[in-house]
């Protein structure tokens, strides 16, 4: 369905490894995307430097866009399905105390065991479920 | 330089990285879940040059005291493997799977301004909110958390 795009792919995980690296390096974070929004939903200590990194996400790919002059997003599926896959994302990355950022770029840098068996297993399951919906049950 | 300033450039090129490796694009990061399909192996790379900077980098901490900004880092400490872990990772990446956002694109895309994707966005926080809000309703009740600590 999409090109194989490797120098971007990996020019782009390069930024995403620099920028982990520094919220390390300097603030002694690790930089999960999941835990930083838990917490800072949730508790007033060190709210400040959470909402500067989660500001910067949408602030990076904003003016990333406006470089490029433009931005693909094809997001499938009905809103019902969009909502239970947000709530199962949300919800199970609290459980799983970590996500794609948390476990598998910086847990799996940090030779987590912990870290390495929820990249298995998400990784494992999202391919799952996209067998099931595109090939098991005829898309 | 403060650590909120520091963290708002680290999240801005965080989100500049998403944007170049195209994670903010569900149809890509599915086309790379579909493996039976016509695969897409980019998000490999992408992985895997972000873990060519991390890994040194976590080496690298590992052997300093304290970091740059803060009096010590604030690593998870954990090594136990629970099925909370396990069970967590499991209903992250059915979601995943379901629609091709993780938490670190679904986050930067409300900078695209692409309204098909605030949904999912909505209803993540309000997955987030839903599981530590009974984490600190447990908290809150001592008879269950030794009944959870027991059974662990």
């Amino acid at each position: 369905m999409t090109e194989f795009t490797p120098v971007s792919a990996l020019c782009g995980g390069l930024l995403i490894g620099i920028a982990a690296s520094l919220l390390l390096l300097a603030n002694g974070r690790i930089a999960g995307v999941s835990g930083i929004l838990g917490s800072a939903l949730t508790q007033r200590d060190d709210r400040g430097w959470r909402l500067a990194f989660l500001v910067g996400l949408p602030l990076g790919a904003w003016v990333a866009s406006v470089w490029a002059g433009g931005a693909d997003v094809f997001i499938a599926g009905s809103p019902l399905c969009l909502v239970a896959a947000g709530f199962l994302v949300g919800a199970g990355t609290q459980w799983g105390s970590g996500c794609t950022s948390g476990h598998g770029v910086c847990g799996m840098a940090r030779l987590s065991g912990r870290s390495w068996v929820a990249t298995a297993t998400f990784m494992v399951t999202a391919a799952a479920v996209v067998f099931l919906r595109r090939h098991a049950l005829g898309g | 330089m403060s650590r909120i300033a520091l963290a708002l450039v680290a999240g801005t090129i965080f989100g500049v990285g998403l944007f170049v490796s195209q994670m903010t694009n569900p149809a890509k990061v599915l086309g790379f879940l579909d493996v039976a399909g016509d695969w897409d192996p980019s998000l490999a790379l992408v992985m895997g040059g972000a873990l060519c900077v991390t890994f040194p980098a976590f080496a690298w901490a590992r052997r300093r005291g304290a970091p740059w900004l803060a009096s010590s880092f604030s690593l998870p400490t954990r090594t136990d493997l629970d099925g909370r872990l396990i069970g967590g990772a499991a209903v992250f990446g059915a979601g995943w799977g379901m629609a091709g956002f993780c938490p670190g694109p679904a986050l930067a895309s409300l900078g695209l301004a692409e309204p098909a994707t605030y949904p999912f966005v909505a209803a993540m926080v309000v997955g987030v909110l839903f599981v530590r809000g009974l984490d600190a309703q447990r908290r809150r009740e001592p008879g269950l958390s030794q009944q959870t600590s027991e059974a662990s």
